[in-house]
């Protein structure tokens, strides 16, 4: 009796939240693909079905060779859409790198702070990934625009005598991403840091290596799995950002996120941005694969 | 060991949280501002938080978002708690890959992909759009923040003490009540908290699965920050921060507490 | 102090007063905050001399150990190398080289980059580096994992890894914390013995940090006890062990028994103590104390007899009951309850075989110790 129980509350626990994201995580994906290949129509659901299930695996097949690559040829054949994700990789490539580059020291300062106030400043670096998004973003636009508060400071100070424009600049996309992706970048640093053993640095330093250069050969390194992770966490979703983009970007700043957004909400193009969003995903399936499979190891390790 | 504390780290920490808390104590400081104009300091006022409680459509779409906050992150935190432990516990079953792969992917996927995609899903299905489908969409993609976060909990979890309560004669799924879930708790607590503000934040998929009278605070906050900035929506943010840094100090403080009661009782245990 | 006997390789520079110490720590204190590690120690080291500073956790012994390493500076008093003072030498400018407790192998590099890192520091070219790398890994028994990575030795190599890298830079002195520490009983005293070879091989000076004072019996020329950031004694192992200086020597290096009385007479022919309970001990070692002073006779428990009968002439004799045995095979252990409630501890080889014994739980026995078997001990 108690046997069977404990078999059906195992198969609940796996069963249940499979399913949950079967049906609301990996399905949808199979409805974006499918719709990608749809035709637009002005009509509500904006598209008209190429084929469905209802009609049975066979009939699928039947009608595979009607399948429209339309939206697909459309994409490619502007430069608007291509510009587009090569712009977004670029960006989100730019604002990881800087955001390492910010990142780094301060993970390796809290790493390397008394072991008493690390969970304070853990706790410092978590906080603002706790508030909003959005609002982290919004905040940015009072600092940054021409009559900010970033052009008065530096007016005040004497540095400059014609507002700096950086507000809908690529500019302020580098420092919305960099500031809202910061803990994402900090957090696994820390990770990894805190882990390793000082006794390698010292190590280094007895056999004759100054500081900096204990820095490269061994900390470093050491931390590459943490460097990736962080990096990994940033640019993925960089990619795709809207929010940014959207309040701090400029009309000429093209990222693909935004322009799923157009074209869903603005142009009401649903198989374009379904198009868009398939292509989003095959430039990221690569890196979110390497993201998982290190996921993993470092789960495995962690064993 | 910590090595020398160096001028440079504490450099580097004064000027990383400087980038990090400034923008926000701005935006703090200037929704108590009199002036309209943002970023001209006018004296000292509230006015705005007094203009929010008489902005009628402010206030239903807070309550909207609370509604869809709570909900979503308990559903989250029992659908994630369990992924955790099926990919902690049970190491061997089919299509296990699959599985932690759809657990993984959502941490990073961009919002408009899921957003997208959970629309698409809605409409195929012909599933009214409203303030169900916004908490399908937060459950699915808070409950794989959740899972990781009790996972790394379980990780550390002695599997002897499941054991013990077996070998005591505890049924397996006793024992998963009345010994890991106690000693997870805090994880799975601080799910529910990550969950719940996951939810309070999100705008992106709430945008493409909302519908007609389930706008949450964030869409209504977003269509007011296109037109500018105001000192309102300083206030509401302000206030939003502040509920948020309340409920994260808040839980800190009791685990710290707890942690420094038991460190004191097992100190005195040691004395006796 | 009385000589016993010749240590091994009859190697005794702190005997010579000509010798010229090698490393000189003088006056040395370190404060952490409002903790003393190390309090005013003055030591001194000789070249090619294997030395242990042998303490429980706590001591001081390895903040002084990473004083002369480098890692921690002194917050008063200096130490001297050869003559040099090291205040103020970053440790990648030493000339000694430590080996960690934790080993502290870079788990990305090989054995081999392990072992040549240090060289590559001080620049030297390439074909020397290989050369040095092949003769280390020789010297250590690892010709065939030199490819491999740290995580992939099994504890004992890579505790051999950390000596050749260690070694590989040939430091003046080579410092040793907790160096058999992390290894299994048997593989530890195995190592001891390859370790003092390649010291001896090598001619170079070790100071090794243990807590283990079997390690350390074995291993060093002289042994430092420490305590409380201090130096309670410096000697021989033999010295260590049979001429204590104080309680805490005697009752840190192995085990002791211990008779307090009042200091009766003392002089050339040897001392003599009364106990509370009237009882008369008398030693042939000298006293360090007034006559009227209370003092410690102490007896190491293999030095002690156990009898069924009063022993004939034994000068020094005490009765009691047997309270417990331990049978360890290679000899058995008595406790022995004396009528004022000590208990005495006396251990007899068990040279020849025998099962069951002629004492048993509760019978009535003697324990006695001749006069040149004690100490007398006046801190």
């Amino acid at each position: 009796m108690n046997r069977a129980l404990s078999a059906i509350f195992r198969r609940l626990v796996i069963v249940v939240p499979y399913a949950w994201l079967l049906v609301f995580f990996l399905v949808p994906f199979f409805i974006v693909f499918k719709i990608s290949l749809s035709q637009t129509a002005i009509a509500m659901p904006p598209y008209v079905p190429t084929f469905g299930l209802a009609e049975g695996w066979s009939a699928l097949f039947g009608r595979l060779g009607e399948l429209s690559f339309e939206n697909y040829v459309w994409l490619f054949g502007d430069p608007l859409y291509v510009n587009a994700y090569l712009s977004s990789v670029w960006i989100a490539g730019v604002s990881t790198a800087l955001t390492l580059a910010v990142g780094y020291p301060i993970a390796y300062g809290m790493a390397r702070a008394p072991s008493s106030v690390r969970p304070l400043l853990l706790m410092l670096v978590i906080l603002p990934f706790w508030t909003s998004f959005l609002i982290r973003v919004y905040a940015w636009i009072g600092i940054l625009k021409p009559e900010g508060l970033l052009n008065q400071f530096l007016f005040f100070l004497g540095v400059i005598d014609q507002p700096l424009i950086i507000l809908n600049t690529t500019t302020a996309i580098y420092i919305g991403i960099v500031y809202s992706y910061l803990p994402f970048m900090v957090l696994p640093l820390y990770a990894t840091l805190e882990k390793m053993d000082y006794s390698l640095i010292e190590a280094a330093g007895d056999l004759g290596c100054p500081p900096l250069t204990a820095f490269w050969k061994i900390t470093f390194p050491l931390s590459l799995p943490g460097v990736l992770a962080g990096c990994m966490l940033v640019f993925i979703p960089a990619v795709g950002e809207f929010v940014i983009p959207d309040l701090l970007g400029g009309p000429r700043t093209l990222m693909i996120g935004k322009t799923l957004w157009t074209e869903f909400f603005n142009n009401r193009d649903w198989p374009v941005a379904s198009a868009v969003a398939v292509i989003l995903l095959i430039i990221l399936v690569v890196p979110i694969v390497f993201f998982q499979r290190a996921q993993a190891r470092a789960q495995e390790a962690g064993r | 060991m910590a090595g020398t504390w160096g001028r440079l780290n504490i450099a580097a920490l004064v000027l990383g949280f400087a980038f990090l808390y400034l923008p926000i104590v701005l935006l703090v400081i200037y929704s108590f501002n009199e002036s309209r104009l943002v970023t001209v300091w006018a004296g000292f006022s509230t006015k705005w938080y007094v203009a929010l409680l008489s902005n009628q459509g402010l206030m239903d779409a807070a309550w909207v978002t609370a509604r869809v906050a709570f909900l979503s992150a308990t559903v989250a935190t029992v659908l994630g708690t369990m992924a955790a432990v099926s990919l902690t516990r049970y190491t061997r079953f089919r299509g296990r890959v699959l599985f932690s792969g759809m657990v993984f992917a959502p941490l990073v996927m961009p919002e408009v992909i899921t957003g997208l995609s959970l629309l698409l899903l809605f409409v195929a299905i012909n599933f009214d759009r409203g303030f169900a489908t916004v908490t399908i969409a937060h459950i699915t993609f808070s409950m794989c923040f959740v899972a990781v976060v009790v996972q790394s909990r379980l990780m550390s979890f002695d599997e002897a003490l499941e054991e013990a309560a077996l070998d005591l004669g505890a049924t397996p799924v006793g024992a998963f009540f009345q010994v890991t879930l106690p000693v997870i708790l805090p994880a799975v607590v601080s799910g529910w908290m990550l969950a719940f503000t996951l939810s309070l934040d999100d705008l992106v998929i709430a945008s493409f699965t909302s519908g007609p009278g389930a706008t949450t605070l964030p869409m209504k906050i977003y269509s007011q920050v296109r037109l500018g900035v105001t000192p309102e929506i300083n206030a509401i943010c302000t206030i939003l921060i502040g509920v948020v840094t309340v409920g994260v100090i808040a839980a800190s403080l009791i685990t710290k507490t707890r942690d420094v009661q038991r460190r004191r009782d097992e100190q005195l245990a040691e004395r006796i | 102090m009385e000589s016993l006997g010749s240590t091994r390789r009859s190697f005794a520079p702190w005997a010579d007063p000509k010798a010229k110490p090698y490393i000189q720590i003088e006056n040395v204190t370190k404060r952490f905050g409002d903790f003393t590690a190390v309090d005013d120690l003055t030591l001194t080291i000789y070249e090619r001399e294997f030395f242990a500073l042998l303490g429980a956790s706590g001591c001081g012994k390895s903040t002084l150990l990473r004083m002369l390493g480098g890692f921690e500076t002194p917050s008063a008093g200096r130490i001297l190398l050869d003559g040099q003072d090291l205040r103020g030498i970053p440790p990648y400018k030493r000339p000694v080289n430590m080996m960690f407790q934790s080993y502290a192998l870079f788990p990305h590099m090989s054995v081999e980059a392990n072992i040549a890192f240090g060289l590559k520091q001080e620049g030297m070219p390439r074909g020397q580096i290989a050369e040095r790398v092949v003769q280390m890994l020789k010297l250590v028994k690892l010709e065939q994992f030199a490819a491999r990575k740290p995580h992939q030795l099994s504890g004992g190599q890579r505790q051999r890894v950390a000596l050749a890298r260690s070694l590989a830079k040939r430091p003046k002195v080579l410092l040793l914390d907790e160096p058999l520490g992390a290894l299994d009983k048997k593989l530890r005293e195995e190592t001891q013995f390859e370790l003092m070879d390649l010291q001896h091989e090598l001619g170079l000076t070790f100071v090794v940090v243990t807590h283990d004072q079997e390690e350390a019996m074995t291993m060093a020329d002289r042994i430092a006890i420490m305590e409380k950031g201090n130096v309670l004694q410096v000697a021989t192992p033999p010295e260590i062990y049979e001429a204590p200086n104080s309680r805490f020597v005697a009752d840190f290096v192995g085990s002791i028994n211990m008779f307090e009385g009042k200091l009766r007479e003392k002089g050339s022919r040897g001392s003599r103590i009364v106990r509370p309970d009237g009882l008369a001990l008398s030693a042939d070692a000298p006293a360090d104390a007034v006559v009227g002073d209370m003092v410690w006779m102490a007896v190491r428990p293999e030095k002690m007899k156990v009898s069924g009968a009063r022993p004939d002439n034994a000068v020094n004799s005490m009765e009691g009951e047997v309270w417990d045995i331990a049978y360890l095979g290679d000899m058995t252990i008595y406790y022995v309850k004396l009528d004022d409630g000590t208990i005495v501890k006396a251990s007899t080889v068990n040279s020849l075989r025998k099962i069951g014994d002629e004492l048993t739980w509760h019978d009535r026995a003697w324990v006695s110790f001749a006069p040149d078997a004690a100490v007398v001990l006046a801190r």
